[in-house]
């Protein structure tokens, strides 16, 4: 009678909707220093096929005090298709995260994605610069991924509170990026030196395109360095959501763009946006 | 072979799920196959362009949500020429939802949208976001009647009426539409609510307060449903907190025909067709030929003559 696909019923899922509800089964969810955990999902192929940047919309287990109502979007810190794995990194913030915190291996977890549209590297831009600090490092992780398959030169600038809660570094040496850390207990993360940082890095012919993501003042840095040197750049930003989809309105932003200013969403036009578009806030 | 296929007056749907406007887009055409639904029920439009609220928009509390979209909408210029095409592919009637701040505002963007490809229009008489301080049509019978009048003279189109909870006279409203022209009521929108955030002692949501929806509102649609299925003749589509088969045959029962899936959609995407292929079940499991012998089969009798619509005291 029904002549509905059933996704839910795993039926059908050779139908391959771009973007999918599936159950994945925690491999494991570990602490990896101070302030972050990674947890590491065993996922179907299916949802496998990401780009860097792209996010997914975690229906978070209720089996605590902690009684979450929405789905919690995620950006990718990895995704495997041939181990069928899945990544995430996060830290525990409020009461979404809190029961991620909870999760066992062999627990199952509910996401839906891939959603949104990721990071462009342009062909020809051969040097990329990467900026981000804390968990925001985890967002840029598939990126570098990509870049260094596509076979481009990397330098990412990590910012954090302290060394010891400095995030990816060994993962962006590992691909051969040039790391340089900036901490505020070293007092080297203000704005100012780490604009001088990237203005030298530009003088040196290292930097063609700049990816960043979530912060206001990295992204008001970058915005004028861009205008200044006639650099391009990608920002992904966050935005409170309800049903990641585009659906529902919830998560939109104000962009400068030629014709005015536009609201878009970020779960569905973003949450990758240029640089030189996106509005501080 | 069970029978799903409902009518809501001249609109046959092959069964009585259809999504519940603002939580529904050409988007979810991503996820599954929208052509099983029983209808599709666009977002709100308005004749200008609108920007929507401040955010953050949407704010959860425990086991339901707060919403002040405010109704984004990129005017009905933009509607016809790009969004009604979109669903021109698909068999399932298209219910367009429209709403305005006044009569007159109203009956223009009626008319303007009694277009081909639109089966019939949701009046959203009920947004709590979208006039100041949350006034609506649908919160006096004399309003709702005036409106509805006006709306009727402006089409030819079978118009549904969408109500609030927001009103101490819910069986009142809902004849004052049917007598103003409605052909279905839908019942109902979202529940005035807030919440503050006592770290920062701010409201959660940027525009002060918004409409509660979600498991929580169940009860009080369902008892408007009920209240509504009794005092009208028209078709009443329950609109409320649904999320599981359960909550849709209690619907059904308490009067409505056909029902709309809201907030549920957020929480797990594929929903609307998991809940249609379990009514299905549903009925093969009881026995039950067609849908329709469920709508209205409450037994209350033994409560009617008790039964009390909470009325105002004069």
């Amino acid at each position: 009678m029904s002549k509905c696909k059933s996704q839910a019923n795993g039926q059908d899922l050779q139908t391959s909707y771009p973007i999918q509800e599936a159950v994945t089964v925690v491999k494991s969810n570990q602490s990896i220093n101070g302030e972050y955990r990674k947890l590491i999902l065993d996922a179907p192929t299916e949802i496998l096929n990401c780009q860097p940047g792209q996010f997914f919309h975690l229906l978070c287990p209720l089996e605590t005090i902690d009684q979450p109502y929405l789905r919690r979007p995620m950006s990718i810190y990895g995704y495997y298709p041939q181990k069928r794995e899945l990544h995430f990194l996060y830290k525990v913030t409020g009461e979404g995260t809190r029961t991620l915190a909870g999760l066992n291996p062999n627990d199952k977890l509910n996401v839906l994605g891939p959603l949104g549209v990721g990071f462009h590297i342009e062909n020809n831009c051969q040097n990329l610069l990467l900026l981000a600090r804390g968990v925001g490092l985890a967002t840029l992780a598939p990126l570098a991924l990509e870049a260094k398959r596509l076979g481009r030169n990397l330098t990412a600038i990590c910012s954090a509170r302290s060394e010891d809660v400095l995030m990816s570094v060994d993962y962006f040496r590992n691909l051969g990026a040039q790391v340089i850390t900036v901490t505020d207990s070293q007092n080297t993360s203000n704005i100012e030196n780490i604009k001088l940082i990237i203005e030298q890095l530009i003088a040196d012919g290292k930097v063609d395109a700049m990816y960043t993501c979530g912060s206001n003042r990295f992204l008001k840095l970058l915005q004028d360095i861009g205008q200044q040197h006639n650099i391009s750049g990608e920002i992904a930003l966050e935005q409170q959501m309800a049903c990641g989809v585009g659906m529902c309105q919830c998560c939109v932003r104000s962009f400068n763009k030629k014709h005015g200013i536009t609201h878009e969403r970020v779960c569905r036009e973003g949450p990758v946006f240029k640089i030189s578009e996106a509005m501080a806030w | 072979m069970v029978n799903l296929v409902t009518k809501i007056g001249d609109i046959i749907l092959k069964n009585p799920i259809m999504p519940a406007s603002g939580t529904f887009s050409e988007d979810l055409a991503d996820v599954f196959d929208l052509d099983c639904l029983g209808a599709h029920v666009t977002k709100t439009i308005t004749t200008e362009k609108r920007g929507g609220n401040a955010t953050p928009r949407v704010c959860e509390v425990r086991g339901s949500m707060l919403n002040s979209i405010g109704i984004p909408s990129k005017g009905i210029d933009h509607f016809i020429k790009n969004t009604i095409p979109i669903y021109k592919k698909y068999n399932a009637p298209l219910v367009v939802s429209i709403s305005a701040h006044n009569a007159d505002d109203f009956a223009k963007i009626c008319e303007k949208i009694s277009v081909p490809g639109v089966a019939a229009i949701e009046v959203n008489i009920s947004c709590p976001n979208i006039e100041e301080g949350g006034k609506a049509f649908a919160m006096r019978p004399s309003s709702t009647f005036k409106v509805m009048s006006k709306l009727r003279q402006a089409t030819d189109l079978p118009l549904w009426a969408k109500l609030t909870p927001n009103t101490g006279e819910t069986t009142e409203v809902a004849i004052a539409a049917e007598q103003g022209g409605a052909d279905a009521l839908v019942v109902s929108n979202t529940l005035l609510s807030m919440a503050i955030d006592i770290k920062t002692r701010k409201p959660k949501l940027g525009n002060l307060m918004g409409g509660l929806s979600g498991p929580s509102l169940k009860p009080i649609a369902l008892r408007m449903t009920y209240q509504c299925a009794k005092s009208v003749k028209i078709p009443i589509i329950g609109c409320g907190g649904i999320s599981t088969v359960e909550d849709i045959i209690e619907y059904l029962l308490a009067g409505a025909t056909a029902v709309q899936i809201g907030t549920a959609t957020f929480i797990n995407p594929t929903i609307m067709q998991t809940l249609i292929a379990q009514l299905e079940q549903y009925l093969v499991a009881e026995k039950i030929n067609n849908v329709s012998e469920l709508v209205g089969a409450v037994l209350d009798e033994d409560a009617a003559d008790a039964v009390v619509f909470m009325e105002a005291a004069l």
